[in-house]
C-alpha cells in the first residue's frame, strides 16, 4: 500500500502557521479596550504585521531545546556539588563577588520574567507577544538556576543564607531592586526599550563576561555552567531588543523623540547599575580576566558605537551621557571598592585591601588613576589596619535620588571633587548624582518622589529589627538595622582577613590537597 | 504631565520632614576628602547649635582622617545648596537656614587629602 506522506512544513511555514494564525481582531470589543496599555506612552504603531519575527523558534522547539539545556545544567551542578567543587575555586575571595550576584541578580531576572509576562499579554502584535512569553519562561529559568547553582555554596560560606530577604532590604540592593522596579512600572514600550534594547543589546556582555568568564577563570564550574546556559537565551533576547527598536523607529517619525529619550534613560541607568560590575571586575576576582575600561572601551566603545553607527539611519543620536562615561571608566571601579571596603560593617560580604602585587596590577591597567588618586587611600588603609585600626565608616551614605547609589561619583574633570546636583520640587530638595540622574527625575518627579531611600527609612525607623524598641535603654540602632537585615555581625559583614569563610575555606582545602 | 502614566497619578513625596519625628536631614560632605565615600546622611533636630552639629555627629566621623586636627577654621569655608555661606555656630540650624534635607559642604583650603590626593 502506498503511504501518503505528508511535506515536512519548512521551519518559516511552520512558525508562521503556529503563530501568526494565533491572533484575531475582536469584534464585541474594540481591540483597544483589550490592549489597554498601547496607547499611553505616545508611541504610534499602525502595522503590527510589519513585525518581522527576529528568531524563527514554535513553542515545541522551544521546550525541547530548554529541557536539553537543564538537563546538562543541572548534571554538571551535581557533579560540582558530590566533588566539593567549592574547594577549587581560586582563593575564597572569589565566593564573595557570589554573594553579591545572589543577593542582587536573581531579584533581577525575576522581575524581567514579571515584566515579559506582563509584555506578553499586553503587546497587541502576536509576534511580538510570542517572544515576550518566550523570555519570561527564560528569565524564571534564569533565576531558578542561578538560585540552584548557588544554593551548593550556602552550605559552607556565610552570607548566602537569606538573599531573597536582603535584596528586598539591604542598603545598596536598593540599587538594583530601584532599577528593575522603575522598569516594571513604565508602560510596554518603554520596559521593552529599558530591557531588551538598553541592557540586553547595549550592556550584557558588560554583565556576563565578568561573571561567566570570571566564573571560568577562577575555577568555578557551577556559576560558569549557569551562566552558558543563559548565554543561548541571551542571544534570543538581545535580537528582540535590536527588532523592537527597529520596528518601533519604522512605524513613524514621530516615535523617534520617545524613544531616543528612553534610550538616553536607560544607558545611563544601566551604566549607574554596572558600576558594582565594574569594581567585582578590578577588585573581587582574584584571577582577572580583562580591566573593567578595557571591557567598557571593547564592548561599548568598539561594538557599541557600531550598532549606534546603524541606529543613524533612523536618526537615533549616541546618548550624551556616554562622554562622562568614557570620563569615568578610569574612577568607577575603585571609587565603588573604597566605598563597600570603608562600609565592610554594612555589607553581606566581606572586603579586603589589594595586594601589593594586585595594586600594580590595577596601576599598570589604570596608569592615569590609579597611582595618582587611589594606591594612596589604599596604603593609608593598609597602614590602619597594621596598627589594629581598621577603618570602616558607619556614617550613612547620601544617595541618588535616582539611581539610589551614594554620592560617591565624582566630576568627569575633577576625580578629587564629588558630584552634586540638586533641584527644589516642591518645596522639597532632592539630590542626584550626576546630570542625567536629576534629568531622569525632572521629566517624571511623581515617580522619583516616592523612591524609598533606605537611609532615610533607617531615619524614619522602618528598618529597625521587628520587636526591638528604640526607645529601651542600650538600644543600638546600628545592631537592630543589621538584626533587621539578617546579616550576622562579625561573620557575614567586615574584613575578608580573619573571617570564618578564610579560615574554613584553608582547613578545608588542606585537607582535601593533603594526608 | 510630571509622570507617564494609564490614569491620573500624583506621586506622594516619601522623605517630608513631618517622617522624622521632629528631626530633620542634612547631608554634610568634607570636599577632597574621599576617605569618606560619600557625604554623610544625619537625621538631627532643626534646634541644633550649628556648633554641636560639628562638634558633634560630624566630628565623629571626620576625626578619623588625619587632617580633621590640622583644620584652620577661621579659613574654613562652608557652602550651603553649593553656594559659599557664613554659617553662626552659636545659632540653630533652622536659624542658619539650614532646612530638611539641606546639603552643606566643608571646604578646607591647604589640605586637601592625604598626600594631596584627595582622599
Ligand atoms: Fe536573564
Ligand atoms: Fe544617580
Amino acid at each position: 500500500m502506498d503511504m501518503k506522506v505528508k511535506k515536512k512544513l519548512a521551519l518559516k511555514e511552520k512558525f508562521a502557521l503556529m503563530t501568526r494564525g494565533l491572533a484575531w481582531e475582536t469584534s464585541y470589543e474594540p481591540m483597544e479596550a483589550v490592549y489597554p496599555q498601547m496607547a499611553y506612552e505616545g508611541l504610534r504603531i499602525h502595522n503590527w504585521d510589519a513585525w518581522e519575527d527576529p528568531f524563527r523558534m514554535t513553542m515545541d522547539a522551544y521546550w525541547k531545546y530548554q529541557a536539553e539545556k537543564e538537563r546538562k545544567l543541572y548534571a554538571i551542578i551535581d557533579a560540582f556539588a558530590q566533588n566539593n567543587g567549592h574547594l577549587g575555586v581560586t582563593d575564597a575571595r572569589y565566593i564573595n563577588a557570589l554573594k553579591i550576584f545572589l543577593s542582587a541578580v536573581p531579584m533581577l531576572e525575576y522581575n524581567a520574567h514579571r515584566g515579559f509576562a506582563r509584555l506578553g499579554r499586553e503587546m497587541r502584535g502576536v509576534g511580538p507577544q510570542i517572544a515576550c512569553q518566550m523570555q519570561a519562561i527564560d528569565e524564571l529559568r534564569h533565576a531558578q538556576t542561578q538560585i540552584h547553582s548557588l544554593s551548593n555554596y550556602n552550605r559552607f560560606y556565610n552570607g548566602f543564607h537569606d538573599w531573597k530577604h536582603m535584596s528586598d532590604r539591604v542598603w545598596y540592593l536598593s540599587v538594583p531592586k530601584s532599577f528593575f522596579e522603575d522598569a516594571c512600572t513604565c508602560g510596554p514600550f518603554e520596559f521593552i526599550i529599558a530591557i531588551s534594547f538598553s541592557f540586553e543589546y547595549v550592556l550584557t556582555n558588560l554583565v556576563f563576561m565578568p561573571f561567566i568568564s570570571g566564573a571560568a577563570y577562577n575555577g568555578d564550574l557551577g556559576a560558569m555552567t549557569f551562566g552558558f546556559s543563559a548565554q543561548s537565551d541571551e542571544a534570543r533576547h538581545m535580537t528582540l531588543g535590536l527588532e523592537v527598536i527597529k520596528f518601533m523607529l519604522e512605524q513613524d517619525p514621530a516615535n523617534l523623540p520617545i524613544i531616543q529619550r528612553w534610550i538616553d534613560k536607560w544607558t545611563w541607568r544601566g551604566v549607574r547599575l554596572l558600576t558594582i560590575v565594574a569594581m567585582l571586575m578590578d577588585y573581587m576576582l582574584p584571577k582577572r580576566i580583562m580591566s573593567w575600561k578595557e571591557a567598557w572601551e571593547l564592548y561599548f566603545e568598539e561594538n557599541g558605537m557600531a550598532l549606534f553607527n546603524d541606529l543613524a539611519r533612523y536618526g537615533i543620536k549616541l546618548p550624551d551621557c556616554t562622554e562622562l562615561i568614557r570620563k569615568e571608566k578610569d574612577h568607577l571601579s575603585h571609587q565603588a571598592w573604597n566605598a563597600f571596603y570603608t562600609a565592610g560593617m554594612m555589607t553581606n560580604f566581606h572586603t579586603w585591601i589589594p595586594t601589593p602585587e594586585e595594586m600594580d596590577w590595577l596601576a599598570s591597567k589604570y596608569p592615569d588613576s590609579f597611582d595618582q588618586y587611589y594606591r594612596p587611600r589604599f596604603e593609608h588603609y593598609r597602614e590602619l589596619e597594621k596598627a589594629g585600626k581598621r577603618f570602616y565608616n558607619t556614617s550613612l551614605p547620601q544617595l541618588c535620588q535616582v539611581c539610589q547609589i551614594p554620592m560617591l561619583f565624582t566630576e568627569g574633570d575633577d576625580p578629587t571633587q564629588i558630584a552634586y546636583r540638586q533641584v527644589t520640587h516642591q518645596g522639597d530638595k532632592y539630590h542626584f548624582c550626576s546630570d542625567y540622574c536629576r534629568d531622569i527625575f525632572t521629566h517624571e518627579p511623581d515617580k522619583y518622589v516616592e523612591a524609598w531611600l533606605p537611609a532615610h527609612q533607617i531615619f524614619m525607623g522602618n528598618c529597625f529589627n521587628p520587636g526591638d524598641d528604640p526607645s529601651a535603654a542600650g538600644f543600638d540602632p546600628k545592631k537592630s538595622v543589621l538584626d533587621y537585615w539578617h546579616i550576622a555581625f562579625g561573620r557575614d559583614n567586615m574584613d575578608f582577613e580573619g573571617s570564618e569563610d578564610q579560615k574554613n575555606f584553608a582547613a578545608w582545602r588542606d585537607q582535601a590537597t593533603r594526608n | 504631565m510630571a509622570v507617564i502614566a494609564i490614569g491620573d497619578f500624583v506621586g506622594v513625596a516619601k522623605d517630608t520632614v513631618e517622617h522624622f519625628h521632629g528631626n530633620q536631614l542634612v547631608y554634610v560632605g568634607w570636599d577632597k576628602h574621599l576617605m569618606f565615600y560619600a557625604p554623610m546622611c544625619l537625621c538631627v533636630p532643626p534646634a541644633m547649635r550649628f556648633r554641636d552639629l560639628v562638634a558633634g555627629p560630624v566630628a565623629e566621623v571626620y576625626a578619623a582622617h588625619p587632617q580633621w586636627a590640622q583644620i584652620d577654621w577661621s579659613r574654613a569655608v562652608w557652602l550651603r545648596s553649593g553656594e559659599p555661606f557664613t554659617p553662626d555656630p552659636e545659632r540653630s540650624l533652622a536659624e542658619n537656614g539650614i532646612g530638611h534635607k539641606e546639603s552643606l559642604r566643608l571646604r578646607t583650603p591647604g589640605l586637601d587629602g592625604i598626600g594631596g590626593s584627595g582622599t
